[in-house]
């Protein structure tokens, strides 16, 4: 095992300021085991008394070697991995990957999987805001928000358990639809869900909008600006309570999103507290595409029938013989793509989150390359927290939302 | 249902110094409010309000490695954090215990590859294994029950031999 090195300040010289090594400021660890970093994040602050003069974020805590996994692995195995990329959500990772190979490949995916995709997605971005609601809650000392966001998440939760028989790692969508139909419970657990969330998202908003104390720990703080979210690459609730409408569902429709009438929710204030209701606001709208996509939930197959990817149903392995044949050599050899390179982008619930997918005419990816956007919402966070208390820095980081599985990968 | 019911009027219990001593740790176990990845998400669900592990003496999560004696290592163990997953072990105060929730934890689970210990025992001794990726709140609770056998069953002796 590798042992914790002890560096001298010679290391990190050019990152702190002159008074740094006069001894005038102080140097401070945070993390990588601290309550507030979600995660396993280290921050390397520079402190003048108890403001924080640099914030140099340490990386790499959790780098899972994710997307050299993936390309040891065939097209269909590799997909297991995307869900444990941002573990708060596994579905749009999926979706993500399968849209990719799905161009690579050139696979057709049946409406009523599209309309499925939508909806499963939307729920996962309802639930990741629920734990990031609940983890700000804890962070800020309101620990009942924590209970009560779980509460809901576990019925998110309920709903994807019925789908594909896991809470979190579903790996339930699959290239060419999803894994197979929704049980027939499912629309009455998701209109369950769409009764009562909207008076959860009210109950939430009594505790926290308007409260003081909130207010006085969210309003005016780690401000930032339109021009330099967007030269960070910052994406997200995080770029959109910046004043700058872009989100790919509107910009960039893709698995039928052009459907959908919502409205993306745009502020200009760019503090935490911007980024607190751009999330709120997106929970409305989430409900909102759900209950359009499950009232115009088509009929018809939920995976495409184009045998080249697709394996044979299971009804058809019993009797015939080819089949069977067939779908031992999908899952063991896997099929071909073509000697391209992809590039597909979803909006996650932190943001532009993209997957870039080489083939070299195997059954394996050449290349696998992820766009994660923590990554990229963390870069900016030095540049916002200079200047604030060391405790308005915690409620900063929680207001990026970042995820250190996204980040390191 | 307290013990007062089941003793009645007695007044007076007879037991080993090791039985109450035992019982009591496993009563106020105050686990490390650690995560690493995914699994950490559902020992925070385990926590919340539908499973409730304050139901079993667990309600309190320290930050602190020094005020802990239980650390669940919820997620993946990089090779960047075994080190200061050491360290945090070593700060802890005796006697202390260790459950390796997920298969990343117990074996390093789907990843195979160069940055992942493969099993966090190979850094720190483990008490308790609990399998599932991740594993369901009900088998962290269950892991936790399991721990609580252990600790119920452990010996002076052996302890003092093992902390020295
Ligand atoms: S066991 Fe599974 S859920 Fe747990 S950390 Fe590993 S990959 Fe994530």
């Amino acid at each position: 095992m590798t042992q914790i090195e002890e560096v001298s300040i010679d290391q990190f010289k050019h990152l702190v300021s002159e008074r740094a090594l006069t001894g005038e400021t102080m140097l401070l660890n945070m993390g990588p085991q601290h309550p507030s970093t979600h995660g396993v994040l280290r921050l390397l602050l520079e402190l003048d008394g108890e403001i924080v003069v640099n914030c140099i974020p340490d990386i790499g805590y959790l780098h899972t070697g994710i997307e050299k996994n993936m390309e040891a692995k065939t097209y269909q195995k590799a997909e297991v991995m995307t869900d444990r990329l941002d573990y708060m959500n596994p579905m749009g990772n999926n979706l993500a990957y399968v849209m990719a190979v799905e161009k690579l490949v050139d696979l057709d995916v049946p409406p009523r999987a599209q309309a499925l995709r939508v909806i499963l997605v939307e729920l996962q971005r309802i639930a990741s805001h629920l734990v990031w609601l609940g983890s700000v809650g804890l962070d800020l000392a309101a620990m009942s928000m924590f209970l009560y966001c779980f509460r809901e998440r576990e019925q998110i939760l309920d709903i994807f358990e019925l789908v594909s028989g896991q809470r979190m790692m579903t790996t339930y969508f699959r290239p060419g639809g999803v894994w197979r139909d929704v049980p027939v419970e499912f629309e009455k657990a998701v209109r369950e869900f769409l009764k009562i969330f909207p008076k959860r998202i009210d109950e939430y908003e009594t505790l926290l909008t308007k409260n003081p104390l909130f207010l006085d720990r969210m309003l005016g703080l780690g401000l930032l600006d339109a021009a330099t979210a967007l030269s960070y690459g910052v994406t997200g609730p995080t770029l959109r309570a910046s004043g700058v409408d872009w989100d790919l569902r509107k910009a960039r429709p893709y698995s039928g999103y052009e459907q959908y009438d919502f409205n993306v929710p745009v502020l200009t204030e760019g503090d935490t507290y911007a980024r607190y209701l751009v999330r709120i606001q997106e929970f409305r709208e989430s409900l909102k595409i759900i209950e359009q996509a499950l009232n115009k939930l088509p009929f018809g197959p939920v995976r495409s029938e184009n045998r080249k990817f697709v394996p044979p149903p299971r009804s058809e392995i019993g009797v015939s013989m080819e089949s069977l044949i067939h779908h031992f050599k999908l899952w063991t050899e896997g099929f071909p793509a073509p000697r391209a390179s992809v590039y597909s982008a979803i909006e996650s619930p932190r943001g532009e989150l993209a997957l870039m997918l080489e083939g070299d005419g195997g059954p394996k990816p050449l290349r696998v390359h992820l766009r994660t956007p923590s990554f990229d919402n963390l870069s900016v966070l030095p540049h916002i927290v200079k200047g604030h208390l060391v405790a308005d820095l915690v409620a900063i980081l929680a207001s990026i939302d970042i995820v250190l599985g996204d980040i390191d990968r | 249902m307290g013990v007062e019911q089941k003793l009645g009027d007695m007044g007076v219990v007879t037991t080993t110094l090791e039985n109450v001593v035992n019982w009591s740790r496993t009563n106020a176990m105050w686990p490390m409010l650690f995560g690493l990845a995914c699994c950490a998400i559902e020992m925070m669900a385990a926590q919340a309000s539908n499973y409730d592990m304050s139901r079993f003496g667990m309600e309190l999560m320290r930050a602190s490695p020094r005020q802990s004696d239980l650390m669940i290592v919820a997620g993946r163990v990089s090779k960047k954090m075994g080190p200061v997953l050491r360290r945090l072990y070593d700060q802890m105060p005796e006697p202390k215990w260790v459950i390796a929730m997920g298969d990343c934890a117990s074996c390093g689970g789907v990843f195979n590859n160069y940055a992942i210990f493969q099993g966090v025992d190979e850094v720190v001794p483990v008490d308790v294994y609990v399998a599932g990726c991740p594993p369901r709140p009900e088998a962290l609770i269950h892991g936790v029950l399991t721990l609580y056998e252990k600790v119920k069953g452990e010996k002076f002796k052996d302890l003092a031999e093992k902390y020295g």
